[in-house]
């Protein structure tokens, strides 16, 4: 049984994960699963050399602590953007999913220029009736 | 099942010929056996096992058939974002059910009581209030937006006649009192039926004003205002057993609030390294036990469990229990963490078990054991060889959360493809359902689907590429009670229920 699913994931493009492999040990499920997962990262790592190094955990903190309304302005930011006008220009960072690529700090923002987000003053869909 | 030394009965009762028929019904049970003898208080517990449990008892734990009964919200190509949905939650008797939407907007839906009463009851709701609970607001010092989006709406157990819900933001948590109103005074003596003035030398006798009906309003008002505690987003909030508590969590910390003081609140968990370059983990959820007021649980987004007693030490830093399963370290790989991060702890309505969510499955634990879960159900394995591309599409981060049903004996969660999973925990038996528009008559049964991964397609099966990836069931919630589920998808709220 083993043996027949080796063959099979290196024959077939598109393998189906078993969910219900009664007969194989659970050992051999969880070294299959950890298989698929590995495979799935050298295809992310392909598309992205300059992955993360602190791992998918990193990626998942970072998405964590920057959830959240849009960010206008980052004194570190607007710092590094005031330096780069006078010292030699760097190369621009690669398009990597971790690095979020805003620019922020190029300029100050005051509460003059900044949209003012108003609440909704629509009453809710779901409180207009039922549809059915 | 309660002991029957605890049942005040002090004759013998003679047995009722309407109890059901587990109930043994020896005609001169009544005359020959007292109160206190082991054979009648056995048939004195089963009988009120019967009459309380008459409504879940369906035999031996039979498979549940799912029936549409309502969808609420309207059909569009192009969702607004304030229309998203972004939690559902039955209030403690279940007849009432709360929504809140990222445009910071409250719906509150009532039990419609003809239909409960109908024989076969349906689960019908309407509209009942609805309120602005958050607005968008600005925060200056750090040049950020906070957005109003509704993270969690918790009800307070109903003690008087008017009801309470705690609803939260990612910054402030708000306690909202909903009260109904049917009747006004009239006759008074110096305002008029519209409210002005009247001309006092037009008044010539004095008169009492008195209660007269009106038309049923239903108003909601703020009452707490819970604000500036959290400095990372706020992602659970909990109301305690004590009915005078309540948890919040964020990223980093937990607080512990008094609902009638709103100016200070206790730290009981702070995670927060010293330097913010070691960080490894946050915390995803936090709930109180249902029952022990002094415990409470977190998760984390490593996948792990802690349980706090707040009675041993006022910071709670140091764990009860952990509970984790463990891992090979030399297994992981990128996604490892990403896909053992838990998006949801929900203790059962027992408080012996609690189940997690993880990206993938479904996880029941067992308080007395740390070491790993008693039960494990896969929600969509079909998606371990497409993690790549969920990581691509940011779905790989979304938050599933999971629910229990009333008696315990079932778990609900949610998927993609507007799917969403019921596992039956006796007998193992789960099926995947879909809330779509297609199926909008009352009373339809909602046909179990399935998903293939591999290149056989059986017909009616949908093939993983096909499934639709913005179509998430992220938020469910299960009546109390009844077998009756509300599954929010997107922007449209369908409810379930069994058919009896």
């Amino acid at each position: 049984m083993a043996s027949d699913s080796i063959e099979d994931r290196t024959s077939a493009p598109c393998e189906t994960v078993r969910e219900d492999d009664e007969d194989g040990p659970q050992l051999q499920q969880e070294i299959d699963k950890k298989q698929v997962e590995q495979r799935e990262e050298e295809k992310l790592k392909s598309k992205y050399p300059n992955l993360a190094k602190g791992g998918g955990g990193s990626a998942l903190l970072n998405k964590r602590l920057q959830k959240g309304g849009q960010k206008y302005f980052d004194s570190g930011d607007y710092a590094m953007a005031k330096a780069k006008l006078s010292a030699k220009s760097k190369p621009p960072p690669p398009p990597e999913k971790i690095i979020k690529a805003e620019a922020v700090g190029e300029t100050i923002p005051t509460p003059e220029n900044i949209q003012a987000r108003k609440p909704s003053l629509v009453t809710s869909k779901l409180a207009s009736g039922e549809l059915i | 099942m309660p002991k029957s030394s605890s049942v005040a009965l002090p004759t013998p009762l003679p047995l009722p010929v309407t109890t059901s028929s587990s109930a043994p019904t020896t005609p001169d049970a009544a005359k020959t056996l007292s109160a206190s003898s082991p054979t009648m208080k056995m048939r004195l517990s089963h009988m009120l096992h019967n009459a309380t449990h008459h409504n879940k008892s369906k035999g031996n734990g039979a498979e549940l058939t799912w029936c549409f009964s309502q969808v609420k919200g309207s059909i569009e190509e192009d969702v607004a974002e304030a229309d998203i949905i972004s939690c559902v939650e039955f209030n403690s008797d279940g007849e009432l059910l709360a929504t809140g939407d990222k445009g910071g907007r409250v719906v509150i839906f009532q039990r419609d009581k003809a239909s409960k009463n109908a024989v076969p009851s349906r689960g019908e709701y309407n509209v009942y209030s609805t309120f602005q609970s958050h607005e968008p607001e600005f925060d200056y010092l750090k040049s950020l937006e906070i957005e109003e989006k509704i993270n969690k709406i918790r009800w307070l157990r109903q003690t008087n006649r008017n009801h309470f819900l705690l609803s939260t933001n990612d910054k402030t948590i708000k306690l909202w009192k909903v009260a109904e109103r049917n009747k006004r005074p009239e006759g008074y003596n110096l305002k008029d039926e519209m409210g002005q003035q009247r001309n006092k030398s037009s008044i010539t006798a004095l008169r009492v004003p008195v209660f007269q009906p009106m038309e049923l309003m239903v108003e909601a008002s703020p009452k707490r205002v819970f604000a500036n505690a959290h400095t990372y987003h706020i992602n659970s909030i909990s109301v305690n057993s004590d009915l005078e508590t309540y948890l919040s969590a964020d990223d980093l910390r937990i607080n512990l609030w008094n609902l009638e003081i709103t100016d200070q609140s206790f730290n009981i968990v702070d995670i927060k390294p010293a330097n913010m370059e070691e960080l490894t983990e946050v915390i995803t959820a936090a709930e109180f036990h249902p029952k022990e007021c002094n415990m409470f649980v977190y998760s984390s987004s490593k996948g792990s469990i802690r349980l706090c007693d707040m009675r041993e030490q006022a910071l709670c830093d140091k764990h009860a229990k952990i509970f984790e399963e463990p891992e090979d370290p030399t297994n992981r790989s990128f996604f490892s963490e990403i896909i053992s991060s838990i998006s949801d702890v929900k203790f059962s309505h027992s408080g012996r078990y609690m189940t997690t969510r993880d990206y993938l499955s479904v996880k029941v634990w067992d308080l007395n054991m740390e070491s790993k879960p008693v039960e494990t159900y896969q929600v969509h394995e079909y998606l371990r060889n497409k993690l790549c591309s969920l990581y691509e599409n940011d779905c790989i981060f979304d938050k599933f959360e999971c629910s229990w049903s009333g008696d315990d004996k079932h778990i609900m969660t949610g998927s993609y493809n507007n799917f969403f999973r019921m596992f039956e925990r006796d007998n193992k038996r789960d099926c995947t359902l879909e809330a779509c528009r297609e199926i909008t008559k009352p009373k339809t049964v909602l046909k179990p689907r399935k998903v293939s991964s591999g290149g056989k397609r059986k017909k009616d099966e949908i093939s993983v590429d096909c499934l639709d990836f913005n179509k998430k069931i992220l938020h469910t919630a299960w009546h109390p009670l009844e077998n009756i589920v509300a599954i929010a998808a997107t922007n449209n709220l369908y409810v379930f229920s069994s058919k009896d």
